[in-house]
């Protein structure tokens, strides 16, 4: 196993330099000189150079990668044309709405999609199996943002006990967890319903049920237990998932989060911002993917060999 | 003698029996296909909207912009099915002509990112000193989650319908990838693979004749789901500015329109959810249709 995670480390390190290269290249690859953009069109010849000495921009393409790379290493992701803050100081002001929000959704996300994939699979072509599988489908077929204001209009208008939007607590994250959420379920429960029929069907789960072990510890206990190992490492991408697919649900809610910071980003095209949070989440995504990996490794042995 | 069957002395029910078993595979896979109640239903609901969008200069109610102030914000009624927006438009006719604009965003994404992805796929798999370079560069996008990843493209390419489509192409590619070379790989193992390279038959003659027709089944059902989730995707990218623009009825772009007058008028943002979701629903039944006929052991 430690062989399988030697190397599994090394290609999510190859991975981290090639999202870095593609990070930093995007940059250098939009239109537009970024000192003309901070400076102005009309700025003097002397105050251009020093700007661009002063960003580095005088030197090649290379050697701005490395010093990119090494700030990078130390934790620093530049610093945003428009509030002169540094970006990681305005991602962890930010990361903990993201962060909640991700992990309610998740939480929301399997409760529903687990329910869904269980009845579907212990009632498999019956009705309630069809239901519960239009139900995940019609999950995975709204947009987010539909779900959102479908939700809004709803609960903070009509039924008004949820804030329309903003950030003020817990509380202000509900509608938009339900709206994440709902989106997540439906690929959970596809999951654990094929998965479900796939242990159903196994030597021991007759053999439980021979022994006469009532109907419902053997789903909780016998079946669902097995069946969890591959909806588990599903959750976890998910996870990676949500953080970035936060954006809409976050701008639709006017929720402070790193989702909203990208797209106030984009259109003041305020680019070391921009770098430094797709880089950021493209890595807590590579992250979260490679402790679900190793996690995987660890619970199923049969992975050791391959 | 008596005992071999000769085309004279055949029973005729053989006959019909006979008929049966030389069905082409893919008159099997429409038998199967026809008989799925999903893939039914999700063609019926592709078929409305396709419809819809094709024939909305005929049957739209209202000319796309045509604007009455005195009708702002109507609700929903018999004269305007699903309502009015700010400015007295039609939604229906909106949704109706708006569906060729969001139909068309699924299907040049598609088609972009199928034509690049199975090209690439198929060199991966064939040609193995290739395959690992190609593979990182798609470890590296798939390490973007993939709205993310169209967003940041967006970022590079800027603020538009096309370049939306460009990105969320971008974003599905990897998905193609990985499915067309896992196809090649296991079937250029394949034993008349290896027969037709002794004939010394061109690489080009053996990919086009040979491996394309048998990674087609995969692709197909790839791409009526992405389908779907190009259409999102792109609806997603409107809805935060970053695609299609107002007026452009695009529903993504309508919907982000509609949000500001939610709570005054919820028809504007919330039937062209509706419409995308629909659409996407009916990809996402006949695309999971398509996969059980095409291979019935994944059901």
């Amino acid at each position: 196993m430690s062989g399988y995670i030697v190397k599994r480390l090394f290609t999510t390190l190859l991975t981290l330099l090639g999202v870095s290269i593609i990070v930093f290249l995007m940059v250098h690859l939009i239109p537009g000189d970024p000192v003309t953009y901070i400076l102005g069109e009309f700025a003097t010849e002397e105050a251009v150079n020093k700007l661009k000495s002063e960003l580095g921009l005088d030197k090649n393409l290379l050697i701005q990668y490395f010093v990119f790379l090494l700030g990078v290493i130390q934790g620093d992701l530049g610093t945003s044309y428009i509030t002169g803050l540094s970006v990681i100081e305005e991602i962890i002001n930010r990361i903990p709405v993201t962060f909640q929000l991700a992990v309610f959704s998740l939480i929301i996300g399997s409760i529903v999609g687990i329910l869904l994939g269980i009845i579907a699979a212990v009632k498999q072509n019956t009705i309630f199996d069809q239901l519960a599988m239009l139900i995940s489908l019609v999950g995975i077929s709204a947009p987010g943002f539909w779900i959102a204001l479908f939700l809004i209009y709803l609960f903070s208008y009509l039924i008004p006990i949820f804030p329309i939007s903003g950030y003020d607590g817990i509380y202000s994250l509900i509608l938009p967890s339900i709206t994440l959420g709902l989106g997540t379920s439906g690929n959970i429960a596809r999951m654990t319903r094929s998965s479900m029929l796939e242990v159903i069907k196994q030597d021991y789960m007759r053999t439980a049920e021979a022994k006469g072990v009532n109907v419902f510890q053997l789903i909780f206990g016998h079946a669902l237990q097995n069946a969890l190992i591959p909806v588990i490492t599903l959750i976890g991408i998910q996870f990676g998932n949500l953080l970035a697919g936060a954006v809409v649900t976050e701008t639709v809610f006017a929720l402070p989060g790193i989702g909203s910071l990208a797209i106030d980003a984009i259109a003041t095209r305020d680019m070391p911002t921009v770098q430094g949070l797709v880089l950021f989440m493209a890595f807590m995504f590579i992250v979260v993917n490679l402790i679900v990996d190793i996690f995987y490794s660890v619970i199923d042995p049969r992975i050791k060999y391959e | 003698m008596s005992g071999i069957i000769t085309s004279k002395n055949i029973d005729p029910s053989l006959i019909h029996l006979q008929k049966n078993n030389t069905k082409s595979y893919w008159q099997i896979v429409w038998g199967r296909l026809m008989k799925n109640k999903g893939a039914m239903a999700g063609s019926f609901i592709l078929i409305f909207f396709i419809g819809a969008a094709l024939l909305a200069p005929v049957l739209a109610p209202f000319p796309i912009d045509e604007m009455k102030m005195e009708n702002r914000f109507l609700p929903p009624s018999l004269d305007h099915l699903l309502g009015t927006d700010e400015f007295g438009r039609d939604i229906l006719s909106r949704i109706m002509h708006g569906g060729r604009i969001s139909l068309m965003m699924g299907l040049v994404a598609v088609s972009i990112a199928g034509i690049t992805g199975v090209v690439l796929g198929v060199i991966s798999g064939y040609y193995r000193r290739i395959d690992i370079y190609i593979m990182q560069m798609m470890d590296i996008l798939l390490a973007f989650p993939s709205l993310l990843l169209a967003i940041a493209i967006i970022a590079v390419l800027g603020v538009g319908l096309t370049n939306a489509m460009i990105a969320v192409a971008i974003s599905v590619i990897p998905s193609y990838v990985r499915v067309v070379r896992g196809a090649v790989l296991s079937i250029r193992e394949k034993e008349y693979i290896e027969a037709v390279q002794a004939l010394g038959v061109s690489d080009f003659k053996i990919i086009v004749k040979h491996i394309f027709p048998n990674v087609l089944s995969p692709v197909i059902v790839l791409s009526t789901l992405q389908f779907g989730t190009s259409i999102l995707a792109a609806a997603a990218l409107s809805f935060l500015g970053l695609g299609a623009q107002p007026p452009t009825p695009e529903w993504g772009a309508m919907a982000y329109v509609g949000k500001s007058f939610l709570l005054q008028a919820w028809w504007m943002s919330l039937f062209p959810g509706l419409a995308i979701m629909l659409v996407v629903l009916g990809f996402n039944l006949l695309g999971d249709g398509l996969r059980d006929a095409l291979d019935p052991r994944l059901k």
